[in-house]
């Protein structure tokens, strides 16, 4: 087996040293943050509203969703915490979302959160909505949709109507392009919501439960002056029994649960992907260690082979043109019995990296080798030495390889995520199937310091120019605000609640999450490109 | 009297029919077997797969389930010896085993009956006739009536002479089958016409005998042989006090109190009595004893005893159905009396392992047996022996016998045979149907069975302490069977197979599945760690699980260790929504609560059930009338014993579904009560 044939990495890691002491203290705080922001997001719309949601006899909805997946399987949550600590959101922006195991098959499962503000959508609903529509479009995913849904949080509709409408266009696209849509109604789904059972290929109802209509009955009223009932204009009997808009009429939300499991059941579904090699070998090194490897500081590097011999089956990692561009390591290895390519950044990205990279990317694409990308990345290095061998047209080649590789991508930002780094190393505007951070993680166009240090330039030159005096405590005051504001918002939890990422990740369940990711974008058949844009040569 | 002497003339045995079933006829195959005689075995399409039909070299087919089609007809059992060419027949017990009539046909066609004569087994079969038997042999018995006049007047007339209590019995029975105690004379009536239905029903014989009931009795009975040639020798006591229903289930060798000089008394006058009637072959005195050591003669067993592996486990290189051939053969017995009492050493134990509900009134069961294992710990060690009949896959039917295996250990003394029986019982598991081996198992740990003080009324004395729920082990049991399941369902995953089960990237509630035993519900809850640890909750057996270690699964076997270090080896079975459990010597039945409602379970009707398979004898109520809570309705016949189905609370019997004569599911509504 070709894996095994690959090389043990070895491990360099003072275990017991001061850095890595400082670094698992600091990463462990930062996961303390983390637990505490899922915990928050878990709780939905918070006791009372739950208490209230559990006495009407309803599942909570990351209830109904652990009763969807199979026994023991995974749920790879999406974005959790999309809308923390944004005016006006809660975390995970009234949607659970993810990607789970439902009757064998790897589906698309969003979940209205109904005790926020009864599930109404918010503009992070929209935004996340929408990562989650083209997670099972990218993929290739059939979809489950458990709603009860308000519908537009009204007050705030001139963020929602406009880009909310996509929602409906991505049911029938995913539809056309032969991935199902299902959709399961638990409660009101109404308006334009519902066209969300309308526009999904199968439609379960609850009885007495779903209620599903354009206008409820006092909008009927007003414009026709007849007098209806919620039950009678949308209720889960009448659209079983009358409209059709219901396909399966459920007694109550484990039967509409059960249903939905067995309509995924008939799909007889299979992956159009390889599937991963039977035997598996763990890593020889543990998990645990990542904690005192990953830089707590994104000013120090770290190996980034430590993290890969961390990650891959058996510690085992075939690197490529190892003594070139050695900034960054590429090479071949297998994660959960899936073959990868990685790209890892070992320093500041040189011509020669560059180079080698999109060299890299074209050898994945050849043998269809899906490709991970390991970011630890402060730029491209400039100065007049760099710029006269060309290291735009270098730079150019990675991102033309990058933003026109067809296999299957992943990509995981473990420290810095500065500048061109972040496209050139497949970030979120590249469309990796999968984007994951480590809580160390800083994203930015540069670092607070250095974007402060860049302005601090220009104003003296500007003031030269000018003939004036610097004032000095002006510009101090001004770089230590643009400081402070680039360093809040390169922090991976505003990052996050932003959706600029898939979600933040404990560093240990990295492998896990990377065999999960590769299972779900092994779900479209994987086959690397032969055509490219014009590379500047 | 009509003299019975057997023929001495030499007959040549080469192919031997057994007219029985299950683990007597696999039994009596291997010693056929040792004795280089061929076999073949009768079947009925109840046990067409049965594994004593497999190893018999020849079988046929003689009829329905129903035992009265098949294992009782006699002619289509002489029929098949002879299609087959068989030169014997061998009845095994139960079934024909005591009937004169088989016994004269089978010898009317030619072949050779191995047991007595039709004489004997008409002399001392009938109790009735075998009292007057061991009155004129000068063999003690219990004062009673035996009389012809079957009247309820006569019967009621001797009792009121005798004096309660009294026992009421089958004359032509065994097994506990048509037997009443009546210690109130104002029952007599009702106990009379009942032990007289059952009496007809279970050996076509109404007859009954009526005799003085003794207190705190115990069971001792002599095994005895006697050959063709008029010898008879005893094969000393085995002791078989421990009964339930009046039938045994525990039997030792020797009996633990039995004063010598009493002993060689019973010796002595079983074989007097068998002298008396020139008895050639196996059979059994049975004696009641008092607790004076006072002895009265009970019944003759005209046949081998389900329980004659203790004596053969006390007698080196006994075997008691190689000596039955061999007197039927002709040959005179190759062993006096003297010889025997030199071969007599060390103590054997019989467990009778019964598909039964011993906390329901022993109701028997039936059904698939999904796992019959007897772990390697036990399985080759010369001190047991395992009678069974019984594969994992099989089934007990619902027509016959509900035993299940004969468990017998043997030891230097009684001590040591316990405790061999002990470490047995722990090592066996039966699951798929309830059975009486944890009773079994608190029986053999009753002190006042270590210590042989017990009679007849044992188990019902000390049931409440026996049938003691042990509810310590469920939390365990349920955990057991929970991470049994998750590691059978991980094993069997083809989705991403090496990723850690359960895995959530932002930690959600634990892995849950809830399990009811009984009328107990345990909620499993777990989450996967690295290294085959296990965050385990329990609700609803209160208790409370930190980290647990799956050590290891192999097959059905598992091994748990607690976070204080301790382990704990189960046996885990799952089939379809149960999954049983045998863990510290207790066997649990964990019926998984379903995740979703089956929307296909019909709503339940509130009536009267079946509470097991069987044939409806009696319906009781007419439509339309009004019942009362706890009223028969039904009765109905199953595993040769009359049940009465109850009225469930007070209403009017709105529908009487049941029909005399109808064979019915176990569940089945009889009568629907409003």
């Amino acid at each position: 087996m070709a894996t095994a044939s690959y090389p043990v990495l070895r491990s360099r890691v003072d275990l017991r040293g001061e850095l890595f002491e400082k670094n698992r203290a600091e990463n462990l705080a930062a996961l303390e943050k983390l637990d505490k922001a899922l915990q928050k997001s878990r709780e939905g719309g918070g006791e009372k509203y739950n208490a209230r949601h559990l006495a009407a006899g309803k599942l909570l909805p990351r209830e109904r969703v652990e009763k969807l997946i199979d026994r023991d399987s995974w749920f790879l949550e999406v974005a959790p915490l999309a809308g923390l600590n944004i005016s006006g959101h809660a975390p995970g922006a009234s949607i659970v979302g993810g990607v789970g195991v439902v009757s064998g098959v790897e589906c698309m499962i969003t979940a209205s959160e109904a005790t926020v503000k009864g599930g109404a959508m918010s503009e992070y609903s929209v935004i996340k909505g929408g990562r989650l529509s083209d997670l099972a479009e990218h993929n290739g995913l059939p979809s489950i949709s458990l709603i009860e849904s308000a519908g537009a949080d009204l007050p705030n509709q001139s963020k929602i109507f406009v880009p909310g409408g996509r929602g409906f266009r991505d049911l029938t696209r995913r539809s056309e392009a032969r991935t199902p849509t299902i959709c399961l109604v638990f409660g009101s789904s109404t308006a334009g919501g519902a066209y969300m059972p309308g526009m999904s290929d199968y439609v379960v109802m609850v009885k007495k439960q779903a209620q599903v209509y354009l206008g409820g009955p006092p909008l009927v009223k007003m414009a026709t002056g007849e007098e209806t009932t919620h039950e009678e204009l949308g209720g889960a009997e009448m659209h079983s029994r009358v409209s059709g808009v219901s396909d399966y009429l459920a007694e109550d939300e484990l039967d509409a649960i059960r249903l939905g499991r067995e309509i995924v059941a008939h799909l007889d579904w299979k992956k159009a992907g390889p599937p991963p090699s039977r035997v598996v070998e763990e890593p020889k090194f543990s998990s645990e260690d990542l904690l005192g490897i990953a830089s707590s500081d994104v000013r120090i590097p770290f190996d980034m082979r430590e993290v890969i011999a961390r990650i891959t089956d058996g510690s085992r990692f075939s690197e490529f043109k190892p003594l070139y561009g050695p900034e960054l390591v590429c090479g071949w290895a297998n994660i959960h019995g899936y073959p990868v390519g990685i790209l890892a950044n070992n320093g500041i990205l040189f011509t020669a990296c560059a180079n080698k990279g999109a060299q890299f990317i074209e050898l994945c694409n050849q043998s269809d080798v899906p490709i991970l990308y390991l970011q630890n990345i402060v730029g491209f290095m400039v100065g007049k030495k760099y710029e006269e061998e060309g290291i735009i047209k270098a730079g150019a080649k990675m991102i033309n390889a990058v933003s026109n590789s067809t296999v299957p991508s992943i990509t995981i930002m473990m420290g810095a995520s500065y500048g061109a780094g972040n496209y050139a190393m497949a970030g979120r505007a590249y469309r990796p199937n999968f984007l994951f951070t480590w809580p160390n993680h800083r994203i930015a166009v540069m670092g607070g310091k250095q974007l402060a240090g860049v302005l601090d330039i220009i104003q003296r030159d500007a003031a030269v120019k000018k003939g004036e005096a610097v004032d000095e405590t002006k510009l101090s005051v001004m770089k230590q605000m643009i400081e402070g504001q680039v360093d809040a918002e390169s922090d991976p939890f505003f990052a996050t609640a932003r959706v600029w990422d898939d979600g933040i990740i404990d560093p240990r369940d990295t492998r896990t999450v990377l065999g999960i990711a590769l299972s779900v974008s092994h779900t479209k058949p994987v086959r690397g490109t032969t055509s490219w844009g014009v590379f500047r040569h | 009297m009509q003299t019975n002497a057997p023929t001495a003339a030499p007959a040549a045995i080469h192919k031997l029919l057994v007219a029985n079933r299950g683990e007597i006829a696999v039994r009596i195959f291997r010693t056929c077997a040792k004795m280089g005689i061929a076999t073949v075995a009768v079947f009925s399409d109840a046990d067409e797969d049965a594994l004593f039909v497999r190893v018999a070299d020849e079988a046929m087919r003689i009829g329905p389930a129903p035992s009265r089609e098949s294992y009782l007809r006699g002619d289509k059992i002489i029929e098949a010896a002879k299609r087959t060419g068989a030169d014997a027949i061998h009845p095994g017990f139960g079934f024909l085993a005591e009937n004169a009539e088989f016994a004269e046909a089978v010898a009317a066609a030619g072949l050779v009956f191995i047991g007595p004569s039709p004489h004997a087994i008409r002399a001392m079969g009938l109790k009735r006739e075998a009292k007057i038997t061991a009155v004129a042999a000068g063999v003690p018995v219990v004062p009673g009536y035996t009389g012809e006049d079957q009247s309820n007047e006569a019967i009621t007339k001797a009792c009121a002479e005798i004096g309660v209590p009294l026992l009421i019995k089958a004359s032509a029975g065994g097994g506990g089958k048509g037997m009443r105690i009546v210690r109130d004379l104002a029952e007599l009536e009702d106990a009379i016409e009942s032990a007289r239905r059952e009496a007809e029903s279970a050996f076509g014989n109404a007859t009954l005998i009526v005799e003085r009931y003794v207190e705190r009795p115990r069971h001792v009975e002599i095994q005895i042989l006697g050959d063709a040639h008029g010898s008879v020798v005893h094969l000393f006591e085995r002791e078989c006090s421990i009964q339930r229903r009046h039938q045994k289930i525990v039997e030792e060798a020797p009996s633990p109190r039995l004063a010598p000089d009493v002993r060689a008394r019973m010796g002595a006058d079983a074989v007097k009595l068998a002298k008396s009637i020139g008895y050639a072959n196996a059979g059994t005195v049975e004696f009641v004893v008092a607790p004076d050591g006072a002895y009265f003669f009970l019944e003759v067993n005209t046949r081998l005893q389900v329980e004659h592996p203790v004596t053969e486990g006390v007698i080196a290189g006994l075997d008691l159905v190689e000596e039955q051939i061999r007197i039927a053969r002709g040959e005179p017995l190759r062993f006096d009396q003297a010889a025997l009492e030199k071969r007599l050493s060390g103590s054997s134990i019989e467990c009778r392992v019964c598909a039964e509900s011993p906390r329901d009134g022993y109701l028997p069961q039936s059904g698939r047996i999904v796992d019959f294992h007897v772990d390697a710990a036990v399985a080759g060690e010369d001190w047991l022996r395992i009678e069974t009949a019984m594969e994992s896959g099989d089934s007990v039917p619902v027509h016959y016998d509900s035993m299940i295996a004969k468990i017998i250990t043997r030891g230097e003394t009684r001590t040591d045979a316990i405790v061999r029986m002990r470490r047995a019982l722990a090592a066996l598991s039966v699951h798929g149907v309830e059975t009486n081996v944890e009773l079994l198992q608190a029986v053999l740990a009753h002190p006042d069975f270590a210590a042989g003080d017990f009679d007849t009324h044992f188990l019902e004395r000390n049931a409440e302490v026996l049938l003691a729920d042990a509810g310590a082990s469920l939390a365990w049991a349920a955990i057991a069977a929970a991470l049994h399941g998750e590691a059978q369902r991980s094993s069997a995953r083809t989705l991403t197979p090496s990723v850690p089960s359960g895995f959530r990237n932002s930690r959600y509630a634990p892995e849950r599945c809830s399990f009811a035993c009984g009328e107990r519900v345990v909620e499993v809850g777990y989450v996967a760690e690295p290294g085959g640890f296990f965050r385990v909750t329990v609700t609803g057996a209160d208790m409370f699980f930190d980290r647990v270690r799956r050590v290891s699964v192999l097959g059905a076997k598992l091994v748990l260790e607690g976070s204080d270090g301790k382990r704990f080896a189960a046996r885990v079975v799952p089939d379809a929504a149960r999954t049983f459990v045998r863990i510290g010597g207790r066997s649990l039945t964990l019926v998984e609560q379903p995740r979703f409602p089956d929307r296909n379970a019909e709503s339940a009707v509130d009536g009267c059930v079946a509470p097991m398979p069987g044939k409806i004898s009696k319906v009781l109520v007419e439509e339309g009338a009004a019942v009362k809570a706890g009223e028969t309705l039904v009765l109905m016949e199953a595993m040769k014993m009359e049940h009465a189905v109850k009225a469930p609370h007070d209403g009017i019997a709105k529908e009487v579904r049941a029909r005399v004569g109808e064979q019915v599911d176990g569940g089945a509504l009889l009568v629907i009560v409003e």
